[in-house]
């Protein structure tokens, strides 16, 4: 009885077996990266493959952090990240609010450029883009990178809110209303709170987004090197240092370790926000 | 729930409510929340597109002051470069290998994760998300390194197997480079096609394998005859939105390969960025009609995709 059940379930553990080969193929780039980082330079160019290093160098990642200032460039990312992800999530809650639950006028034609700008590829607006915050003086600054990253588009956001904020049934602001609730208290108090899971899937897509963003930053910061976001910084320091390969892991890794960690620890809220997009 | 939110309500019988604001009142607090997107969306997404337009009509170095008006000269000469034509395949071959590839291998492994049966499957979801969240243009240029002829970790291992004698240089030579971007491309991408995948295979109601397996219907003849056809209005979304990303790929590509070796990898966003940004004499009407031209495709196959995904849901429900 036991045999014939343990024999059933032996496809699949054989499936399993099988995957778990792959999932480690699949991730030694990363740990063959942290490997690296702790390696010699002559360690890494004749064991490469090797994943544990002979002596852990620290002073690769002393080079990396302070030398080639991937402190200052993981600071400036946090920076960015954060100040985008929350004005997006605000100015894309207000917009699907009002374009969801009111009838005003210019509202199809907002509606319609959202949808128009739907597609836009970032590699299309970037030369006017960059031109603009020129003439506003606004290239060559945080702010700058900020408030056009914010400004990029982002119509699927305010598409998932306003398809939220449609389905809240109307008896719910209307009461509150009659009870003397401003407009923007009832959007704030009852509105933004109810719409938890579409803000959770806005986030981390509006997080993955700015975290990841190249283009913009790598513009914006051609004549100001101190600004560099981690990833306009690593191509920077291949450029310089195309021998140094421990450097170049150190400063990949000090760079990767805060999003997968943060990834591991709020895996469930990442699996759930992406797949929110498809279901909606 | 509004109970709870209004401890102060008024008693029962007092009369029609008041409309407490009045509509005056509501227009203005309407505009004052679009008002953030108005401003950031107006100035850096709908003016760069207008712009995009106007400069492309120009002949601007981007250190005069103001840039001349030449008319249609800049389209005329982008349609005439066979450079950006080979851009154009080159980024047309990209879609059209990586998103197939991608959209299908997903699948199954979507597949055999979504089965209960199935260990450890969470751990392993885990695993083959994880390229997703690290950062693009960071993996590039690891990859540079992973695929290094000399003494690269792919490189080390063939040359372990004995399969090869040299190192081969994946990314240095023409007939490599693009197959070696969409392979790490698909790699990066994956996990968030499996999620997607995962997704629409849990919105298929348990009961109805139980149904199935009632009715004696084997593994393959339930995916044949009930996950396919369920998922079928999720894989067109699911391509559509695979489209959409694989036509953004210049972060990859030029942390990887800089759009080399000989061009064989520069794709459109790479052109433009060459011409615009990366030239000694800057050329931002040229690159702007090249931008434009990319944009209007990019629109056309949006366009396609709502069709199909119109004629989905009208066939759906047809049934």
């Amino acid at each position: 009885m036991n045999l014939s059940k343990a024999l059933r379930r032996l496809p699949w553990w054989l499936a399993a077996a099988a995957l778990a080969i792959g999932c480690l193929i699949w991730i030694y780039p990363f740990l063959w990266m942290v490997a690296a980082s702790l390696k010699t330079s002559a360690e890494v160019f004749t064991q490469g493959l090797d994943l544990l290093p002979g002596d852990p160098q620290w002073e690769n990642y002393e080079r990396a952090w302070g030398d080639a200032q991937f402190g200052r460039y993981l600071l400036n990312t946090v920076i960015v990240t954060v100040a985008t992800v929350v004005i997006v999530v605000v100015r894309c809650a207000m917009a699907g609010y009002v374009l969801a639950r009111h009838e005003f006028r210019g509202r199809k034609i907002v509606m319609g450029a959202l949808i128009a700008t739907l597609f836009v590829p970032a590699g299309y607006t970037i030369i006017p883009l960059v031109d603009l915050a020129q003439r506003l003086g606004m290239l060559n600054s945080l702010t700058g990178m900020v408030l056009a990253m914010s400004g990029a588009a982002h119509v699927a956001a305010i598409l998932l809110y306003i398809g939220y904020f449609r389905g809240i049934p109307k008896e719910l602001t209307e009461a509150a209303l009659m009870d003397g609730a401003g407009f923007a208290t009832v959007f704030f108090r009852i509105m933004l709170p109810l719409a938890k899971p579409v803000t959770a899937t806005v986030t981390v897509l509006t997080f993955l987004n700015t975290w990841n963003a190249f283009f913009l930053p790598l513009v914006f910061t051609f004549s100001r090197p101190d600004l560099r976001t981690v990833s306009v910084g690593m191509l920077a320091f291949v450029g310089e240092n195309a021998t140094d390969w421990s450097g170049m892991a150190a400063a990949a890794t000090i760079s990767l370790l805060p999003v997968v960690a943060l990834f591991i620890a709020l895996q469930r809220y990442f699996v759930e926000g992406i797949a929110g997009a498809v279901k909606s | 729930m509004t109970v709870a939110l209004s401890p102060a309500r008024a008693p029962a019988g007092a009369g029609r409510p008041r409309r407490p604001r009045g509509a005056g009142r509501t227009t203005t607090y309407v505009w004052l929340f679009l008002t953030p997107t108005v401003l950031l969306y107006g100035a850096f997404t709908v003016y760069p597109i207008v712009g995009s337009y106007v400069y492309s009509l120009t002949d601007w170095n981007g250190f005069d002051a103001s840039p001349s008006f030449i008319g249609v000269a800049n389209y005329r000469e982008v349609l005439a470069d066979p450079m950006f034509w080979s851009s154009f395949r080159l980024t047309l071959t990209f879609m059209v290998v990586a998103v197939p590839l991608q959209v299908l291998t997903t699948l199954l492994v979507a597949i055999v994760l979504n089965s209960p049966r199935m260990p450890l499957r969470r751990l392993f979801r885990t695993a083959l998300f994880l390229p997703v969240v690290t950062t693009t243009a960071i993996v590039g240029v690891v990859m540079q390194f992973v695929f290094d002829p000399a003494s690269g970790p792919v490189n080390l291992a063939l040359r372990g197997t004995g399969l090869v004698g040299d190192g081969v240089d994946f990314l240095g030579q023409s007939s490599t480079a693009l197959g070696t971007t969409i392979a790490v491309y698909v790699w990066k991408w994956f996990g968030i096609t499996l999620v997607y995948w995962l997704a629409a295979l849990q919105t298929v109601p348990d009961e109805v394998y139980e149904a199935a397996r009632l009715d004696g219907a084997g593994a393959p003849a339930t995916l044949r005859h009930i996950t396919m056809p369920l998922l079928k209005p999720f894989l067109v979304i699911i391509t559509l939105l695979s489209i959409e990303a694989s036509l953004q790929v210049f972060d990859l590509v030029l942390t990887m390969t800089g759009g080399g070796p000989f061009y064989s990898t520069e794709v459109i966003e790479v052109y433009i960025y060459r011409w615009a940004f990366a030239s000694t004499v800057p050329r931002l009407g040229y690159a702007s009609a090249a931008a434009v031209l990319f944009g209007l495709f990019v629109c056309v196959i949006g366009l396609l995709q709502l069709l199909a995904v119109r004629a989905t849901r009208k066939a759906r429900g047809a049934v």
